[in-house]
This record gives C-alpha cells, structure tokens and sequence, in this order.
C-alpha cells in the first residue's frame, strides 16, 4: 500500500479521440506539475481526480489516495482539495462563514471559532471572520481559499492553474505559502499550469503534454 | 426521488392538456351521459354548423390572431433592428418587466378607457379639434373587424416577444454579427435584419406560436375588446359551457375541436409563412443591397414601440384616474372631483378576491417552483439537459388553445364526481405557471459557475447541502423573479379559474371581467388596479427581498 496520491492508467477520451492519458505517483509532501497549453485537458484530467467528469467524456483507470481506490467514490466523500485561478470563494458567507463551510466537521461552536481566528491570524488575515468575500483583494481572495482547503483535510490537493490571476508579485508569494502549507501537512499536490516559472518553484517531476 | 421529478412534472403539466383535449372530443361526436346524451353522433357539428354566426366567429379567431401575432413581431424586429445597444432602447428595457407583469385583462379594460367614443383620446381632441361637446355615436370598441382586440392584444404581446428577443440577442452573439455587417457598409437595420434576424428568430419561434394561438383564442380580452354579435369562437365556447341548456355543452364541445383545428392551421399556415420569408430573405441577402429605408425603418421601430409601451401605461394611468374618478364629465381630461367613495364601496370585495387570488396563485407558484427546482437539480445531478424535443413539451400547454381543452377538463371533472373548486383551479393554473416558471429560472439556474459545487463538493459538502446551502442561496435573486413571474401568470389567468371553479372561486381577474357588461369605470378601475398591483408586487419584493438579505454581500448585487 502507497501513500499519496497513484493516477494508474488513466485516460480520458472524448468522443473516441484520446484527450489525455496520464499515469502517475505524487507521493505526499511532493508537487507533480502536468505542464501544457491550453486544450490538451489537463483541466479535465483534474475533474476526474474529484469526480467531476462531465458526461461527455469517458475515462478509464484509476485514482488511489493513500492506497484505496476513491474512482467511484462521489466527490463530497473523495478527501481532495481543489484551487482555481479564480476567487471561488461563496459569495453570500461572510469569509469565517465560507471557512466554517469548509472545516472538517466536529467541536462546538466556540471552539470552531476559535479555530478559525486562529487559523487567520497564521495566514496574516486576523480578524477577517466578518468580511464580505467581495472585498478581499485577490491575494487576500487567495489565502482565504487556501484556508479554507486546509481546513477542510484533505489527503490531496489539486491547483488548477491556481495562480495564473494573481499579479507576479503576489505570485511567488502565495504559491511559496500553499507550498509550503502543503509540504507542513504532508499532502501530495498536483498542479496543472501553462507557466513554466510555476513548474519551477513546485521542485518536482513535471509532466509535458501537448508537445 | 429526485429522479422521478421530471417525469411527474411532465403529468402534472401536460395530463390536464390530454385529459382535457379527450374529454372535448367525446362531447364532440355527441357523447355526454351525464346530460342523457349518448353518441356517437354528428348532432354537435350539425349544430355547431347551423349557428348563424360560426363564419363570423371564426373570422374573428383567425384574423385578429394573424393580425396581433404579425404586428407584435414587425414592432419588436423594427425597434430591436433599429434600437438594440442604444440608451433609448434601454429605456424601453427597463419599462419591461412591470408591463409584462400587467394582466391582459386590467391592459385591456385600460385600453377600453382611452379609446372609447368618451375615453381619454377623445376627450384629449374635443371640442377643440373634433367639435363634439359629446361623445361621438362610433363603434371603437368591439368593433365587428376585431381592430380594439388586436391592438390590445399587440400591447401586451410586443414585451412578451421582446423580453424573448433580449434572452436570445445574448446568445447570438449579435453584437458582432451587427459589426461584421456594419464594416461591410451596411445599415443599421438591413444589416440586422441580414445577419442577426435568422438567427435571432429561430431562438423565439416558439414563443411566437405561442403569441399566435395565444391571440386565437383569448377569451378575457375578446370580452372587453372583441365584438359581442357574434363574439370570437372562443367567447361563444365559454358562453355555451355557462348556459343552464346542458345540451349546448356538445355545441361548445364541437366549438373547441374547431378551435384546436384552427390553431394548428394557422400554425401551419404560419410555418408556411416563414419559408416564404426566409426565401425571399435568402434571395435579398445575396442582392448585397446594403441600405434599405434605414431612417425610417429606425423612425418606425422607436415609434412604435414608444407607443406600445405608452398606451400600456396610459391604460394603467386611466384605470388609477377612473377609481379615483367622481363625477367626470365630457370632454373634461380629468374628473371634476377625486374621491375614494369608489375604493370605500368596492375595496372590501377587493380585498376578499384578493385573498382568494394570492391563495391560488401561491400554491400554484409554490407546487410549480418545487417542481421546476427538482427538475433542473435533477438535471445537473445526471447531467442531461432538455432537450429540443423537451424544450416542446414545455411549450405544449401554452400551444393548445385554453378554449380547447378546458371545456373538456371541466366535463371530465364533473362527470367524474370531482367537485370543481380551488384546488382543482389551482392544478388547472399550474399548468400554465409551470413552463413560465421553468422558461424563466432554466437560463440563470445552468449559467451559474459550476466550479461553485466543485469545490463544496471536494471540501465534502454532499449534493444536498451544496443545493440548499450554496446553490438556492447564490440563485435566490432569480429564484424570487422565477416565483414572481408564476405569481403574474396565476394573477392573470380567467378561464381556467371560470371553467375549473365552477364559478365559485372568484379572483379579481374573474370579478373584474365579470364587471365588463355592466361598464361601470369607476368599478372597473378599482378591480384593475387591484389585479395590476397583485401581478406587480412578487416583482416588487423579487427585488427588494435580496436587496435585504445580502445587502452586506457585494458579490451579490446586480
């Protein structure tokens, strides 16, 4: 039995033309980056990770997460973690409410709280509970979603050009912190992006697509 | 469950159209026991072709009908050709929504009030113009060639096209299209009409079936606007379902069988109609001609369609005037006093209608949004979307003419032992609020972000807690709008609440239509305004209500 993160045999086909075929180890603490422009589906090699997969595509293989197969397993029951480029955050809960959504079930109120003050202060953001999402600036937009992952434990977590919006300052800045947050808690991460600076400060195997 | 939403949607939506279409067909071949009448026999079409007024009443169902169904369109093409990304035409936009919600019968009653011999047009040109010092002996109401009918139907047909030409401009992406067009030295309006029409007319063919066999058979506004010697069909199957003479039930019968036959002729008729255009449309493109009466093609749009949004108004505007009206003489513009002595003696009878009115509409709206949310949220779990061919089934209730099933539903009901009454009216209105209310929350409802649910979903949020604590919150605003437009549809309807209620469920649509024959304004404008601000108020708090409740949510706001 492996820890981390196993896509065996997996491919994606669409209409029976062969989108993407992947088979692959992320072992925990490490980032995989599947590189490649824009259309070769890594996006939807992602939504088959979470279970996702719209109807028109059809996937054989696997996904195992530290030794059992999730495949059939919903996506509410599959314990990864996605980030978007985009501010997902729910628009209609304050950012303590869209963290409380996300964290693990469990305590009393107060101490889920607490938690959550806590964990804000850790990422800079103290004292943000009651703010509308609207508000957040994007790098500030971007912590919270992190956040909110990591509260909610999951055994892996997926990036989905996660950083492509974010100004290159902020960049480098938020992924060294999701990396490292990942890292601290010994999550196995895979990262699809088209930018090569990415793939660089991940450190890990790259997968090239497309070529 | 969940699963079976879709298929018991459909039931509760189109069993009453089958059940009702078989119980006119028995009736029609003079079959009805219950009257002692058994068949089969030709007796009803015999009599049906021996009334004396058939060809006129027929007449009056087809003409007005083509007539409204040609006008609405030419007006909503012209003004959209003309006029659509203009500051104009937003204004136009924005008078929309609340002259949709105005029910056909207060529009009509309105509009009776300012085209009369004594209405407002008249009273506006007299004495000085016309010289009359009193209202002038003309037929302009319930003229015998059905003018006052078309027109009132065109008023409140032109935003209902033109609410579904905006949902379709969207997705044709007409903006490009125009510019393509306009850099290869086209006008405005040719262009349009060369690169935008097709593809926008094939998104509102179906609604526009639905305006024709709509105006075919209307029955509350042929009674205040139509002539009365002989009325259209329709009128005459309803006056022929409420004669104490049980035999004239197979009359009315074999009356809506015909109906139905000259719908779906005009349909085809219709259908045969847009070939022709498209041909000669295809042979104009390839002339190349680049301008064509832009100017007063454009003249033509933004006056019409200023004065179909107008009369709507003003009708509203005559109806406020009217329940306020003490005495008013001729040709005064406005009364010689106010007062509420009309409200005093008809608003306690309003506000009981309108209790019963809210009643019906609430549990029709309510049944039709549970339904219509269980269906999409179905939809999205198995991920197949409707079809085409379920895109029609959504539009049959609205293609069968009322007159022609409602009379059979009515007849089944009776027979059957059912009793007529309020929940029956309720199922029977639910009916038609459903494909409103699936038309009206299907486009909002799948064009929100997916990746919302992802990620509810992988921070382990089950499928149910995704819809009711991310989904129905982040929709609520088109959700309210969803409810209040089946509110509208419910507030407006007549003959199902006449047929299926037996008379006994009074709503202020039937009780203002009820006051038609007597003519008394000053009633007529309480009801009327009564029915409009029944109609207008779910779209009042559709507004308001998420306002309130994400008023500290930015991301929210429109």
């Amino acid at each position: 039995m492996s820890d981390g993160l196993v896509l065996e045999n997996v491919r994606i086909t669409d209409g029976g033309a062969t989108l993407i075929e992947v088979d692959c180890t992320v072992a925990p603490g490490e980032v995989l980056t599947i590189m490649g422009p824009s259309g070769v589906g890594k996006s939807t090699l992602l939504s088959f990770v979470t279970g996702t997969l719209d109807r028109v595509f059809r996937a054989t293989g696997r996904v195992l997460l530290d030794g059992e197969d999730i495949t059939g397993r919903p996506p509410h029951l599959r314990q990864v973690g996605i980030l978007y480029q985009d501010d997902i955050l729910f628009p209609h809960m304050s950012v303590g409410q869209n963290l409380a959504f996300g964290m693990a079930p469990g305590g009393n109120r107060a101490d889920r709280r607490a938690r959550i003050a806590q964990a804000l202060s850790e990422i800079g953001l103290k004292g943000f509970e009651g703010r509308d999402p609207a508000t957040l600036s994007g790098g500030q937009a971007a912590r919270v979603q992190l956040l909110r992952v990591l509260l909610s434990e999951p055994k892996a977590l997926l990036l989905d050009e996660a950083f492509s919006r974010l100004d290159t300052s902020r960049r480098a800045q938020i992924r060294e912190l999701v990396f490292d947050m990942a890292r601290a808690r010994d999550l196995p991460v895979l990262m699809v992006t088209h930018d090569e600076d990415d793939a660089r400060a991940a450190g890990g195997p790259v997968i090239l697509l497309g070529e | 469950m969940l699963r079976h939403v879709p298929l018991l949607t459909l039931v509760v939506m189109l069993g009453p159209v089958v059940a009702g279409l078989w119980g006119t067909v028995l009736p029609a071949f003079g079959h009805l026991p219950g009257a002692g009448l058994t068949g089969p026999s030709l007796v009803a079409m015999r009599d049906l072709l021996d009334w004396p007024g058939l060809r006129q009443a027929v007449g009056l169902s087809v003409v007005p009908g083509l007539q409204a169904t040609v006008l609405s369109l030419a007006i909503v093409v012209l003004v959209t050709a003309g006029w659509s990304g203009t500051r104009a035409f937003g204004v136009l936009q924005r008078l929309l929504a609340p002259i949709l919600s105005v029910p056909h019968a207060a529009a009509a009653f309105g509009l009776a009030f300012l085209i009369a011999p004594s209405g407002w047009i008249s009273r506006l040109f007299s004495p000085w113009l016309t010289g009359w010092g009193r209202p002038p002996d003309l037929l302009v109401l319930q003229d015998p060639a059905g003018l006052a009918m078309t027109l009132g139907l065109v008023a409140k047909e032109v935003p209902f096209l033109l609410l579904m030409t905006l949902a379709a401009l969207g997705q044709v992406r007409q903006e490009q299209r125009l510019k393509t067009a306009r850099t290869l030295g086209y006008d405005r309006v040719t262009g349009w009409l060369k690169t935008v029409f097709p593809a926008v007319y094939r998104q509102i063919r179906l609604p526009v079936y639905v305006v024709l066999a709509y105006s075919m058979s209307v029955v509350d506004v042929a009674m205040i606007l139509g002539p009365t010697r002989p009325p259209s069909l329709s009128v005459q199957i309803v006056k022929w379902m409420g004669d104490p003479d049980l035999s004239l039930r197979l009359t009315a019968a074999a009356g809506a069988m015909l109906q139905l036959g000259l719908v779906v002729f005009a349909l085809l008729l219709w259908r045969a109609g847009e070939a022709l255009v498209a041909r000669l449309g295809s042979r104009w493109i390839e002339t190349g001609q680049r301008h064509f009466l832009d100017r007063q093609m454009r003249r033509a749009g933004i006056g019409l369609g200023t004065l179909a949004a107008g009369v709507v108004m003003l009708a509203m505007a005559g109806l406020l005037v009217w329940s306020f009206a003490g005495f008013w003489s001729f040709p005064a513009v406005l009364p010689d006093s106010f007062g509420l002595r009309s409200w005093t003696r008809h608003g306690p009878g309003t506000i009981t209608a309108l209790g019963e009115t809210f009643l019906v509409a609430g549990l029709a709206t309510v049944i039709a949004l549970a339904l219509v949310l269980g269906c999409l949220e179905a939809e999205q779990r198995t991920g197949r979307t409707i079809t085409t061919r379920g895109l029609w089934l959504l539009y049959l209730p609205l293609l069968v003419p009322q007159t022609a099933f409602l009379p059979g539903l009515q007849i089944l009901l009776l027979q059957a032992g059912a009793d007529v009454g309020r929940l029956p009216v309720v199922f029977a209105h639910l009916v038609f609020v459903l494909p409103y209310v699936f038309l009206s929350l299907g486009d909002p409802w799948r064009a929100w972000d997916q990746r919302n649910a992802v990620v509810a979903a992988t921070l382990g949020a089950s499928p149910g807690r995704i819809f009711w604590r991310v989904r129905m919150p982040m929709l609520l605003r088109p959700i309210l709008t969803a409810f209040a437009v089946g509110m509208a549809v419910s507030v407006g309807q007549y003959l199902p609440t006449l047929l299926i209620g037996g008379g006994r469920v009074a709503t202020l649509t039937t009780e203002a239509v009820a006051l038609a024959s007597g003519g008394d304004r000053r009633a007529i404008g309480v009801y009327g305004i009564m029915q409009t601000l029944a109609a207008l108020l779910p779209f009042a708090l559709a507004i308001i209500v998420p306002t309130l409740v994400w008023r500290n949510r930015r991301g929210l706001h429109v």
